[in-house]
């Protein structure tokens, strides 16, 4: 196995894994709940997926194989420099098939193959705090957490609605996590919230430079916040991706000039390369354009 | 067409050699070594050992080469090895009066018991840039005081304590091992021994920063410098084995005791306040930006009245880090498409009402009253 000398596998020593898979076993165990852990430095900056990096190495075992994606995409530099630390330090196998996966690690998205009961989703969460920008102050938040007193969201969604007609919030949008706990998704397009709930894979969530770890266990509830009259939507787009077709998928605008070109492909790279090699085509496809 | 980011990998690794020939600079001129850094670069070395919470000389001028002088890039070096580190145990209290003193003075009183004694200091240089610095020279024999100093130097502190005039600081009820802030994360509220432990490895410049906001009328403290020390203490450690405290090796530190005004209450009588700051090396300007944050963020507990940012616990605590603020700071670096598209997707949908209602305004409703409404 091809490890760094002088560190042990996954980097982190035993204890310190223990340590997080205590704070990780309380985390299931409450729903939604952030629990506070001894978050180290590591080798990589804070704000760079240093709790989701925490939390992969202390449930990473030698037969997991490891998927790790930043907006979506195996490819973006973070992304491969975070498989590469694991790679490297753990000798893992790796993977950019979501399938595949025993562990994705992710920044700002959900995979859009649904996942199985074999897997876990590791989030790399910036702000766990969902009330954080409506008050700053931890002590107090941590009450509101436990009177389950969660107005100031509701009243910050209402006077969205009365200032601008929507919900003025499209990504790390809030839920309410097994009926209880308020939580922050992390910033994911509101479009994969849909994603969190009742999934089959356990999901945890790990903030590094804010000491925080949270999970929403298998199956759980896990409802974005509405009102009946403004009820909870999702992005739609009026083309399919470009490259495959897909018309279910979250899709990144591609500039292509400076006179208003541009063209949607799909965020997750995965998703876009498996329809392409099952044929399926788009406007900008290879194919499609020797056709035409 | 559109060009998948593919290569990541590649490039990432490119980035490595072009940033290990940057480092190296001119290969004409000598590369430096990290022992020229430790000793001709001590201040920048303390620092690093200071935020990097690791006493390391050697450790932190390589740390300072690794980063090409970029303090924090060194700092967080020198974090980040920490981390991997065993913990074989905690050493005793250091007892800064039985400091092997290199300096002390106090701002408070002309002449104390011991003297004062200026030591290695900036304080009176006139800032002239010295050309004569540009060749290599000698370095001359650096004069010597008649007799040696008195092996222990009564803290400043302790002089006032007698008559009664200094606030006792005294350990607190039964005497609890502090948090490890390094092991364990900080949470509100937070007691002394942890927001002294934060601000020690706090950013520099935050704190003066924070320090000097103290003096200008955010928040309202008249220090004085008691006492600043600077030398070498012991570092003892018991061993379980052993069963006595024996002397690991001797660390260099810099000690401020602030002294600040205090009415008293109905229960104390006037008396004198005191901020603490400690840092490793020699570190003045630390340790006394320190000192007066620390201050500061005792507004509550002595009933004052707390309005300046200084005086925040969680605003002075959770902000003080530069590891953590640099970062989340730099992490805006990394793609934040998915999330800025759907601000985007948003964004459109807003305008396309708003330009809806601006037609519908043209042709009953007055526009100003819609301009209105969308920018309450």
């Amino acid at each position: 196995m091809n490890t760094i000398a002088g560190y042990n596998f996954a980097y982190l020593d035993e204890q310190t894994k223990r340590m997080i898979r205590r704070a990780l076993l309380k985390a299931v165990a409450i729903p939604g709940y952030q629990v506070p852990f001894g978050s180290r430095e590591m080798p990589l900056p804070y704000g760079w997926g240093t709790g989701g990096i925490q939390i992969t190495a202390s449930i990473l075992g030698r037969d997991d194989v490891l998927k790790v994606i930043d907006q979506g995409s195996d490819d973006t530099t973070n992304a491969v420099n975070i498989r590469r630390f694991f790679a490297r330090t753990a000798g893992i196998a790796t993977t950019e098939k979501t399938e595949d996966a025993t562990i994705i690690q992710t920044r700002h998205r959900i995979p859009e193959k649904p996942l199985s009961e074999q897997q876990i989703m590791v989030y790399q969460v910036p702000l766990p705090e969902p009330l954080a920008r409506l008050e700053p102050r931890e002590a107090v938040t941590r009450k509101l957490h436990a009177l389950a007193d969660y107005g100031l969201m509701h009243v910050k969604l209402y006077e969205d609605i009365a200032r601008y007609g929507h919900i003025a919030s499209t990504y790390d949008y809030p839920v309410l996590v097994n009926g209880r706990y308020l939580m922050a998704p992390s910033p994911i397009p509101k479009f994969d919230n849909p994603k969190l709930h009742m999934n089959p894979a356990l999901q945890l969530f790990g903030a590094g430079r804010e000491k925080r770890v949270y999970a929403i266990p298998p199956y759980t509830k896990v409802e974005s916040l509405d009102f009946e009259d403004h009820p909870f939507s999702v992005q739609r787009w009026e083309d399919p991706c470009a490259l495959c077709g897909a018309e279910d998928s979250f899709l990144d605008e591609v500039v292509l000039d400076d006179a208003g070109g541009r063209m949607f492909v799909c965020s997750d790279s995965d998703y876009c390369t498996t329809r392409q090699a099952a044929g399926h085509t788009g406007s900008q496809s290879p194919v499609a354009k020797e056709a035409a | 067409m559109y060009v998948a980011v593919k290569g990541g990998e590649t490039a990432i690794l490119n980035s490595h050699e072009l940033l290990a020939a940057a480092r190296r600079g001119d290969e004409r001129v000598p590369e430096i070594t990290p022992a020229q850094i430790r000793q001709q670069l001590r201040l920048a070395v303390a620092r690093v050992m200071s935020e990097g919470s690791l006493y390391d000389e050697d450790l932190a001028a390589l740390a300072l080469k690794q980063a090409a002088g970029d303090q924090v890039e060194a700092i967080f070096l020198l974090r980040a090895y920490r981390t991997t580190l065993p913990r074989f145990g905690y050493s005793l209290p250091v007892d800064t009066s039985r400091m092997a003193l290199r300096r002390r003075i106090s701002a408070a009183f002309k002449d104390l018991p011991g003297g004062q004694v200026l030591g290695p200091t900036y304080d009176y240089t006139q800032r002239l840039l010295d050309f004569s610095l540009c060749e290599p020279s000698a370095s001359p024999l650096p004069p010597r005081a008649d007799e040696p100093l008195a092996e222990a130097m009564p803290r400043v502190s302790e002089l006032l304590g007698h008559e009664g005039l200094m606030e006792e600081e005294l350990p607190l009820p039964g005497d609890p091992a502090p948090v490890d802030l390094s092991r364990e994360p900080l949470s509100f509220p937070a007691d002394r021994a942890t927001r002294l432990q934060n601000l020690a490895r706090g950013d520099e410049g935050f704190l003066l920063a924070m320090g000097y906001s103290t003096q200008r009328g955010y928040a309202n403290s008249h220090p004085f410098a008691g006492e600043i020390r600077m030398g070498e203490v012991a570092l003892e450690i018991v061993p379980e084995e052993l069963g006595f405290a024996i002397t690991i090796g001797e660390i260099t530190l810099t000690e401020c005791q602030m002294i600040n005004q205090f009415a008293g209450s109905s229960t104390v009588p006037p008396q004198f306040t005191r901020g603490y700051g400690l840092a490793f090396g020699e570190a003045e300007r630390k340790s006394m930006a320190m000192a007066l944050v620390d201050r500061a963020l005792r507004a509550a507990e002595l009933g004052e009245e707390t309005t300046a940012p200084a005086q925040q616990p969680e605003f002075v605590l959770s902000h003080s880090d530069n590891v953590e603020a640099s970062g989340f700071v730099q992490h805006l670096k990394l793609p934040h498409y998915v999330d800025f598209q759907s601000e985007l997707e948003l964004l459109r949908k807003m305008r396309n009402r708003h330009e809806g209602r601006m037609k519908v305004g043209a042709g009953g409703t007055a526009p100003t009253e819609v301009a209105a409404e969308e920018n309450a």
